[in-house]
């Protein structure tokens, strides 16, 4: 009896501690360690997806020469700084933590290591061994406020916000511009999930948006939850959302924004290996591929679409930029001037509403 | 603010559906809990139970067969934490942490091929005239079945736990395991077959979320379900109307907070997304004034021979 007790309890530990056991791996370090931290799971088909698909494509760059390991659905705030560490211990020469709230935490672990390299995506606080990166997705916002415009029948467009930090906010603005650019009509309704990644409670959102009169439906949340509920709905526009979501395609998602961080993150590492490595700010946009526009379905009339890839092109090539006056604020101070175009610090920092949305922005 | 856009049919509607999964989780846990046991697998069995639901009701095209083998996947999968905990004995805190991390594992490898997949529509039941009268008919009458066996499961094991010889024995293990071994009840028995029940029913929670809810398959799409659904039972004293109550005031202000959004009224977000676990923590604690008290060999280790 003794035996056998002995000898379950043990299989019981052992199988609790398989399940507890995290990443772990020899330490030889001729190979280049990359540490991704990543705010949903792999799997979620937005976000997350497409920061996995990039490291994937630099295991397959770099071979043997390089060794990744990542660690999903990390909390923002304190959990992250102790995933980030134990990286940090475990090797890592660099690390990419891959949502906004990493930050403090990235600035923080990075005082502990400075032999570490540490990319934190959509930040703004660098440090020597701190860079940060980030894509510019209002301009993809832009074509998607466009088309929202144009196709939206009840003139209600329905927005899922994840939290209140500038870069969801200037998604807003910048879809909400063009879209009142091609229909004056047009009004937002802004509800905001406090989540990244919660598909039910982001379905929700999109049901009582949809409940509420919005035909179409944008989203900042990272899972394709509100695609699903669109199609439940049935003649509810969608856009993918940092993926393609193309499983959705041709109809709710009418197009998407894709961001592609493969060619960053083969391009940071490299720099890595070669010891050129700097603590940089990268904030690209179309025209550099770091944001991609996902193929214009044919449920988007002709010439919407046709008007869409000219916005598109001309946003690529710089001749067009998504903040251009005239603009006003929405407490009616002025923004921009007419034809003044909008900097990247105060881009960086939007905390404002521009003139003709509702609501107040939550603190 | 334009309070005229809040349908509240819809809205009533729309939060029954919320709080199904909460329902069946909730209530699941209950039972494992009154028997004694501590199964903090919650989490894990329900996203178990969406991808078992999710991936059958594509291959057979039954959502009803779908939410068969997410009870069976629940159940099963609870089984392991029954083997642990019961068996070898294992801490039970330990055991059910290991077993929500096991399930978004396995969850996330069984349903890699299932990711972005429409399943087959589970119909509303058919109510005729009923589902005809003015407000309550779209409200009460038109959802699914499973939704309204939810509510026909807190009923049956509220009537259980109070009335029947069952419920008596399920209880008196809860209470106190050794008196009721010495009574010649089987203990680990009747431990392991509560704790299928909750794996059964947390399953079923989990497919509801994938399967209705959603409708769709995502990893981790539970996204904490199953912890909400664990607190929830504490805040209800172990009591299944209770639950029933705490669940519908959690899933209804969770959708009131995003209609009320929506329709831009002038209360700060923050405090809107707050509200349904301040406001239904508020209601139960006050509810629970009467000092109900947990089973009292919640989470002890038993073995005959101690």
């Amino acid at each position: 009896m003794g035996i056998y007790m002995k000898l379950t309890t043990l299989l019981a530990s052992a199988a609790v501690a398989l399940g507890l056991a995290t990443t772990g791996y020899a330490d030889g370090h001729e190979k280049t360690k990359v540490g991704f931290v990543y705010v949903g799971p792999i799997g979620d088909g937005g976000w997350t997806y497409e920061h996995d698909k990039g490291r994937l494509a630099v295991e397959a760059e770099y071979g043997d020469k390089v060794e990744t390991v990542f660690v999903e659905s990390v909390a923002e705030g304190p959990d992250s700084e102790r995933v980030m560490t134990q990286m940090a211990l475990d090797g890592a020469d660099v690390i990419f933590t891959t949502s906004f709230g990493y930050m403090d935490p990235t600035i923080n672990v990075a005082a502990k290591f400075p032999d570490v390299k540490f990319e934190h995506a959509t930040g703004y606080k660098r440090a020597d061994n701190v860079s940060t990166y980030s894509a510019r997705f209002y301009e993809g916002r832009a074509i998607q406020g466009h088309i929202a415009g144009s196709m939206t029948k009840s003139n209600i467009i329905g927005y899922i916000g994840s939290y209140p930090i500038p870069e969801v906010i200037r998604g807003i603005n910048s879809a909400f511009i063009h879209a009142r650019k091609v229909n004056p009509d047009v009004e937002f309704k802004i509800v905001w999930a406090y989540t990244w990644f919660d598909p039910a409670k982001e379905a929700d959102a999109a049901k009582v948006l949809i409940e509420q009169g919005a035909d179409v439906v944008l989203q900042h949340t990272d899972s394709t939850a509100p695609q699903a509920a669109a199609q439940e709905a049935g003649n509810v526009v969608t856009f993918g959302q940092a993926s393609d979501m193309g499983q959705y395609a041709p109809f709710p998602r009418v197009s998407s924004i894709i961001d592609d961080w493969a060619p960053y993150y083969i391009a940071r590492v490299g720099a890595v290996m070669d010891g050129t490595w700097e603590s940089t700010d990268t904030w690209d946009g179309i025209g550099a591929g770091m944001v991609g526009i996902g193929e214009i379905s044919d449920a988007v009339p002709a010439e919407v679409k046709e008007q869409a890839l000219a916005l598109k092109a001309s946003l690529a090539d710089g001749s067009y930029h998504a903040f251009t006056g005239p603009l006003k604020k929405q407490d009616g101070s002025d923004f921009l001037a007419e034809g003044e175009t909008a900097d990247d610090g105060t881009l960086a920092g939007m905390n404002f509403y521009v003139e003709g949305i509702e609501g107040d922005i939550p603190n | 603010m334009d309070l005229s856009a809040i349908n509240p049919i819809l809205f009533v509607a729309g939060f029954l559906v919320a709080a199904t999964p909460l329902i069946f989780a909730a209530l699941g846990e209950l039972v494992v809990e009154k028997s004694g046991t501590l199964n903090l697998g919650v989490e894990g069995m329900m996203i178990t139970g969406a991808i078992c639901g999710f991936a059958t009701a594509v291959e057979t095209g039954s959502p009803l067969l779908g939410f068969a083998a997410a009870a069976v996947g629940g159940a099963l999968l609870s089984l392991l934490f029954a083997f642990l905990t019961q068996i070898a004995l294992a801490n039970q805190v330990a055991s059910g942490l290991a077993l929500t991390l096991f399930g978004l594992g396995l969850s996330a490898l069984l349903g890699q091929s299932y990711v972005g997949i429409k399943p087959p529509r589970l119909p509303d039941i058919n109510f005729g005239p009923l589902a005809d009268i003015p407000v309550i008919g779209p409200i009460l009458f038109t959802h699914d079945i499973i939704l309204y066996l939810g509510v026909a499961l807190v009923a049956g094991v509220w009537a259980t736990l109070k009335f029947t010889r069952a419920g008596l024995i399920l209880r008196a293990v809860g209470e106190s395991h050794d008196a009721a071994h010495a009574l010649g009840y089987k203990v680990v028995r009747i431990r392991t077959l509560a704790i299928m029940f909750g794996g059964a029913c947390a399953g079923l929670g989990g497919a509801y979320i994938s399967l209705i809810r959603v409708p769709q398959w995502t990893e981790g799409m539970t996204a904490g379900v199953g912890w909400i659904a664990l607190a929830l039972v504490v805040f209800a004293s172990w009591k299944p109307w209770r639950l029933l109550l705490g669940a519908y005031l959690f899933g209804g202000i969770t959708q009131l907070q995003l209609n009320l959004q929506g329709a831009g009224v002038a209360i700060p977000v923050e405090y809107l997304a707050m509200s349904p676990y301040l406001i239904t923590i508020i209601v139960l604690v006050i509810l629970s004034r009467d000092k109900s008290a947990a089973p009292a060999c919640l989470g002890r280790t038993f073995h005959a021979s101690s």
